[in-house]
């Protein structure tokens, strides 16, 4: 059924650290793995040792920079996968039902036998979030790892989403951000966690810590003035051909 | 977006058939016998023609039938329903007047009804995408629905009623290009509010892959694009000058088969413009539109 559900026990979704995220693609590559090798069909790559190379990614890390006003500009490197949507657009907007939020954790899924692959969700959604699989014609997510975070045959550490189990960095977390109390909420309380283009009133789960301002390097070292050039005017053989070439049409002479 | 020639096709040929059938269904004009035998084969054609086009660009048709269960939230499923309908109803209409030269009213206005609905349920998988702020506007489904009333007009042969309303789509045309024009930057979503980042400008530094992906084939459709306005100017004027012009001309049935040719060829391109021009608010990520 297409139709959101109008609350859900728990809300699972992740929560990314643009400060913390040092952009190393690990999270990418262990989703391709996981998700490749487990649920659903698996991730195809079309001409991966050819010119053209294309795959299906259920999360890919952006970067972009931030130019303040004065100083030096900031490198942020950006996961980006599906976010969750309390109220998803994708879900709605799906024919057949394939595309479904669930009501127990709020995993938004697809029903890969129901998919008659029209791409609409993922027109529907602003994120980017979805990717038709060029093999397999049906629409491909972020499942959250519902294969691993409820699975009781995998060692207690890992059941958590393979993203967040990799990353180096510990720039992941994962949680359920329905619960005031739990560590990721609290996370989003103490570090002014933010919703991806609130704007599209899609009330995405997911949230985004931004980076923290950067220290200022107004005063490297106290020692600094006394490192300044002393000469300011080339002296000596630098000089003379600094006046020489000066001297020459078209110089500043 | 990506615009695909199966989706430009069933647009544009269903649009006019579902016009053509409204106006057969309210009996303008009321042929009978062999004559309606060609008016109905045409509408049909046009109709159902567009929706088999339209299951080439799906990628497990097989499956298509399930498109029929989720038409309490979908619009896409309200279109196959309101479709298929319109079909049922004016299929059995016409049995009517080519068999039995009956005019069986009740059954024709709702299959009007019905046809009005499906153009509308078109439009709005369209206007209902708050992703691709020039479609998210109330002028689409006035565009989709004044554009077949025009071309429904104008192939059921309602020569006084064409003109005026190939002149009402053109405005609305207009409207549409100059409303979506301003739209991207009314809809507020921008690469500051995509990414949250503060405190400087944001510019997209480096992609996640070297090379393409689904989402910038599908979303970020970028050639022709500068072909904007001329592509503009030629379905203004294929798609509702000439024909406007050829019907206030003394009336010739092939002058009128010159004005629908000619709106049909006006209507793709306005139709290639109308996909090719949508921006999708992801291409934000990637640092394009």
């Amino acid at each position: 059924m297409t139709q959101l559900p109008h609350s859900t026990a728990r809300k699972l979704g992740l929560v990314i650290d643009l400060d913390t995220c040092v952009g190393c693609h690990a999270c990418v590559i262990s989703c391709k793995g996981w998700n490749t090798e487990n649920y659903g069909a698996p991730l195809s790559d079309t001409d991966a040792y050819g010119a053209n190379p294309s795959g299906t990614f259920l999360n890919r890390v952006h970067s972009y920079e931030v130019q303040p006003e004065n100083g030096a500009a900031q490198l942020v490197h950006f996961p980006k996968s599906c976010l969750h949507c309390d109220n998803a657009p994708c879900v709605t907007v799906c024919p057949t039902g394939a595309s479904y939020k669930r009501a127990e954790d709020g995993i938004v899924l697809v029903n890969e036998s129901d998919c008659i692959g029209c791409g609409l969700c993922a027109w529907a959604c602003p994120y980017g979030a979805r990717e038709m699989d060029a093999v397999e014609k049906v629409m491909k997510k972020c499942t959250l790892c519902v294969d691993r975070i409820y699975n009781e045959n995998l060692p207690e550490e890992d059941r958590e989403p393979a993203c967040v189990r990799t990353c180096p960095a510990g720039a992941r977390h994962f949680g359920d951000l329905g619960d005031p109390d739990s560590d990721v909420s609290q996370l989003v309380a103490e570090r002014g966690g933010i919703d991806l283009m609130p704007e599209q009133g899609t009330a995405p789960v997911n949230k985004y810590l931004p980076p923290r301002p950067r220290d200022r390097l107004d005063e490297v070292d106290v020692l600094a003035p006394y490192l300044d050039p002393v000469a300011t005017e080339p002296q000596g053989f630098l000089g003379w051909l600094d006046r020489a070439l000066d001297a020459l049409p078209g110089g500043k002479g | 977006m990506h615009p695909a020639p199966s989706i430009i096709l069933f647009t544009t040929l269903s649009g006019l058939g579902f016009g053509l059938l409204a106006f057969l269904g309210l009996g303008m004009p009321g042929p009978t016998g062999w004559a309606a035998f060609a008016f109905f084969t045409i509408a049909f054609a046009l109709a159902g023609g567009g929706l088999i086009a339209s299951a080439f660009h799906l990628g497990h048709p097989e499956r298509a039938l399930k498109a029929f269960t989720q038409w309490r939230s979908s619009w896409l499923s309200r279109e196959a329903w309101t479709s298929a309908a319109t079909l049922a109803v004016m299929g059995l209409y016409a049995l009517g007047r080519i068999f039995f030269a009956a005019d069986w009213q009740m059954l024709g206005g709702l299959g009007a009804a019905l046809a009005v609905l499906a153009v509308c349920s078109t439009a709005m998988i369209y206007g209902s995408l708050r992703a691709v702020p020039r479609w998210h506007m109330w002028l689409t489904p006035v565009h989709f629905l004044t554009l077949s009333a025009a071309g429904g007009a104008l192939l059921a042969g309602q020569v006084g009623l064409a003109t005026p309303l190939l002149a009402l789509a053109a405005a609305v045309q207009l409207g549409l290009w100059m409303q979506g024009d301003r739209a991207f930057k009314r809809s507020g979503t921008s690469l500051a509010s995509a990414t949250g980042l503060r405190g400087g400008m944001v510019r997209a530094f480096e992609p996640p892959h070297t090379g393409t992906n689904y989402l910038l084939r599908e979303m970020v459709h970028v050639v022709g694009r500068k072909h904007a306005t001329r592509l503009r100017a030629i379905a203004l004027i294929l798609g509702y000058g000439l024909p406007i012009l050829l019907l206030l001309l003394p009336f010739n049935h092939w002058l009128g088969l010159l004005a629908v040719l000619t709106h049909v060829l006006g209507i793709f391109a306005s139709r290639w413009l109308f996909f090719a021009q949508a921006e999708h608010v992801v291409g934000l990520y990637y640092g394009k539109r």
